[in-house]
């Protein structure tokens, strides 16, 4: 038997009834069970219950959009450390401010070694790591990238000086500047990669654009307060305490509020696995609300609670990251609110 | 091909950069410069062949990206990426399509008289030529080739943080592989999905309109290479012009569906450099009806960025002046 016959005889079935599997001929009708449908069919018997199907047209349900190219850990991970970071420095200089030195160190040494790794995630991430240097070519107010390299690349050094002075209490005139200065850049290296992925075409993360800064520096102050209650004694960790506090309620009501106003393009935060991971964040950040609520005066119980808000806080990184891949690569996302668009404009 | 660094310090304003009709290349730089150049691609008379991918591959010496077969109808090679500069797409519907009916039918024809005019049958007198439009049939198959709009407001120039991406003199919008880091930044900022990332290369490649083609006088290798004229090059001014003509005809004769895609400089893009006439909704193409360039909203973003800035600067404050009691 020939390779053609196999093939042949692979596809359809000699059966008492009558051929079976055959292949429709010229009685096939254009654009019926081409693979990619097929397989949605497939998914949505499986899946959870189905909503009714919204109609719309694309081109062989391919994504409109190119997606984005950035890899997981790298970007998720520079998410979640800036905005660790960022925070992180605001609790290093309150502690410089008001004499916590144990909260001090730590705020400070995890600033520095989160702003490193988010550097180290952002140039892993490039197509051609050896040009990083091209980021400081230019400075465009058009780009977010653009604005966020020059601002790590004056933010982190800053935190390296203060957190070397703050371990070793040497220069303290000089830490205290640079921790001073590393808090005044700190806010907007917390908030500035939300602009960065909002300022795509990703529906879910351009729709997503008035409240996805507050979801960052929210999500980012409940990472560094974490951390304070995870390393930090009981008797000064009453600020980070309260930033974790701050920061999961920033987090949990922007987000929702993103969620209800986006309508649509807000599906992915909740399906599939950038869903699973949102779900995962918020379960963990409310553990660890909880316990930095319940557990004051217990040191395990806090620091559980702060190894919590940190998973929460890049948990939730991840799930943004994801959710955005999985709206970029469905058409529906892009296609029906540019369709409303339209319908309302006339 | 040595183009100027213009990223710093020259915008009129950003305003004018990010929204409404402009002059691209004035706005990128050149106070004197040529005629904004661009495609008007009539998907009325694309045929399919191809031509224009294959010599955008050869001219632009693009790799070899797989070689497959999708089973969506004559496309093989899918959408626009780093090395599908030119993509022709192929719909097939259960549509009638006005006037493409090639008329082999000849029962109600007396051969006799027609075959004694010999060879020479005038025109007029013949009962069916290839133009002679016949019923309407219950199939049609849409052809378009699609490529780089080179937008007013380019949102892949826009975010590019290197500068590999600028504007040129014609008002094209092309990446310098030279500067490009691969950050990727440009590519989910796209609102068409043209620009991409190249496998094994790391950098973002994407249609130059043939810079340099351009740049000693010759037209694009697409348009070029086009055996039926669906891609016609030249001055945007003119194309807009000869685009209205032809669109004017189709509805004259009966084409309703046909319509302009990327023309109207007042659009989310402001224009497309690259323009289309469509014979359907953008979406069955692969296009989004309503495209934006996302930096349309960045001076909104920032506002929300400062506010939100400020109050992590507010819950910090907050949280060491109540930072003694929750010890």
């Amino acid at each position: 038997m020939t390779e053609f016959q196999q093939a042949r005889r692979s596809s359809s079935d000699v059966t008492k009834d009558g051929l079976r599997g055959q292949r429709p001929d010229r009685d096939a009708l254009t654009g019926v069970a081409t693979g990619k449908r097929a397989k949605l069919r497939a998914r949505q018997r499986d899946g959870a219950p189905t909503v009714p199907e919204v109609t719309f047209t694309s081109y062989y349900n391919l994504p409109v959009i190119n997606s984005p190219v950035w890899s997981s850990p790298d970007i998720p991970g520079y998410l979640f450390l800036g905005g660790l970071a960022g925070a992180a420095s605001l609790l290093g200089a309150g502690a410089q401010v008001t004499r916590r030195p144990a909260l001090g160190r730590v705020s400070k040494a995890g600033a520095f070694a989160a702003g490193v790794l988010s550097l180290v995630g952002l140039v892993h991430d490039l197509g051609r790591p050896a040009r990083f240097l091209h980021m400081l070519r230019v400075f465009k107010v058009t780009s977010p990238m653009s604005v966020g390299s020059w601002l790590l690349s004056g933010y982190v050094p800053l935190t390296g000086i203060a957190a070397a002075s703050s371990l070793s209490g040497r220069a303290p005139k000089v830490g205290a500047a640079a921790t001073a200065a590393s808090a005044l850049l700190g806010p907007a290296v917390a908030s500035y990669t939300a602009a960065l992925i909002s300022d795509t075409a990703v529906p879910a993360w351009h729709d997503g654009y008035p409240e996805m800064p507050f979801v960052f520096v929210g999500s980012g102050a409940a990472a560094a307060g974490g951390l304070g209650l995870l390393a930090v004694p009981l008797t000064q960790s009453g600020p980070a305490r309260a930033m974790a506090v701050f920061g999961v309620g920033t987090e949990l009501a922007s987000f929702e509020r993103m969620k209800r106003r986006i309508g649509m393009t807000a599906e992915p935060y909740s399906e599939g696995r950038g869903g699973a991971y949102v779900r995962a964040g918020k379960v963990l950040s409310l553990f660890g609300l909880a316990g930095a609520v319940l557990g004051r005066g217990n040191r395990v119980v806090t620091a559980l609670s702060g190894a919590a808000l940190l998973a929460s806080s890049a948990a939730t990184r991840w799930g943004i990251f994801h959710a955005g891949v999985q709206s970029a690569n469905d058409p529906k996302y892009t296609i029906i609110p540019q369709r409303e668009r339209i319908k309302g404009r006339r | 091909m040595a183009p100027v660094d213009i990223t710093i310090g020259r915008r009129p304003s950003l305003d004018g950069a990010l929204l409404g009709d402009t002059d691209p290349a004035t706005q990128g730089g050149y106070p004197d410069h040529p005629p904004r150049m661009g495609f008007f691609t009539d998907t009325s008379v694309c045929i399919g062949c191809k031509a224009c991918e294959v010599a955008c591959k050869e001219w632009n010496a693009i790799p070899e990206d797989g070689l497959l077969f999708t089973g969506m109808s004559m496309d093989n090679s899918q959408g626009l990426g780093a090395d599908t500069w030119r993509h022709v797409a192929f719909i097939e519907q259960r549509k009638p399509i006005a006037a493409q009916d090639p008329g082999v039918a000849h029962e109600g024809v007396d051969v006799t008289p027609l075959a004694r005019q010999g060879s020479g049958t005038a025109a007029g007198q013949a009962a069916v030529t290839p133009t002679t439009p016949g019923d309407a049939g219950e199939f049609r198959w849409l052809m378009a080739s699609d490529v780089c709009k080179h937008c007013t407001h380019a949102a892949c120039l826009d975010v590019c943080p290197t500068g590999s991406l600028f504007r040129t003199e014609f008002g094209t919008v092309v990446v310098q592989e030279d500067i490009c880091n691969g950050c990727g930044y440009c590519i989910p900022a796209c609102p068409y999905g043209v620009i991409d990332q190249r496998e094994g290369d790391g950098r973002a490649w994407k249609c130059t309109l043939c810079y340099d083609r351009l740049s000693v006088g010759q037209e694009p290798a697409c348009a070029k290479s086009c055996p039926t004229n669906s891609i016609q090059f030249g001055p945007l001014d003119e194309l807009r012009e000869r685009a209205d003509a032809r669109l004017a005809r189709l509805h004259e004769a009966g084409v309703i569906d046909a319509r302009l895609y990327g023309r109207d400089p007042h659009d989310g893009v402001g224009g497309d450099g690259a323009f289309f006439l469509l014979l359907d909704e953008p979406e069955v193409y692969g296009l989004p009806p309503d495209p934006v360039v996302t930096t349309r909203d960045l001076p909104s973003m920032a506002k929300h960025v400062a506010a939100a800035a400020a109050t992590l600067i507010g819950g910090a404050l907050a949280a060491f002046a109540v930072g003694r009691w929750v010890s």
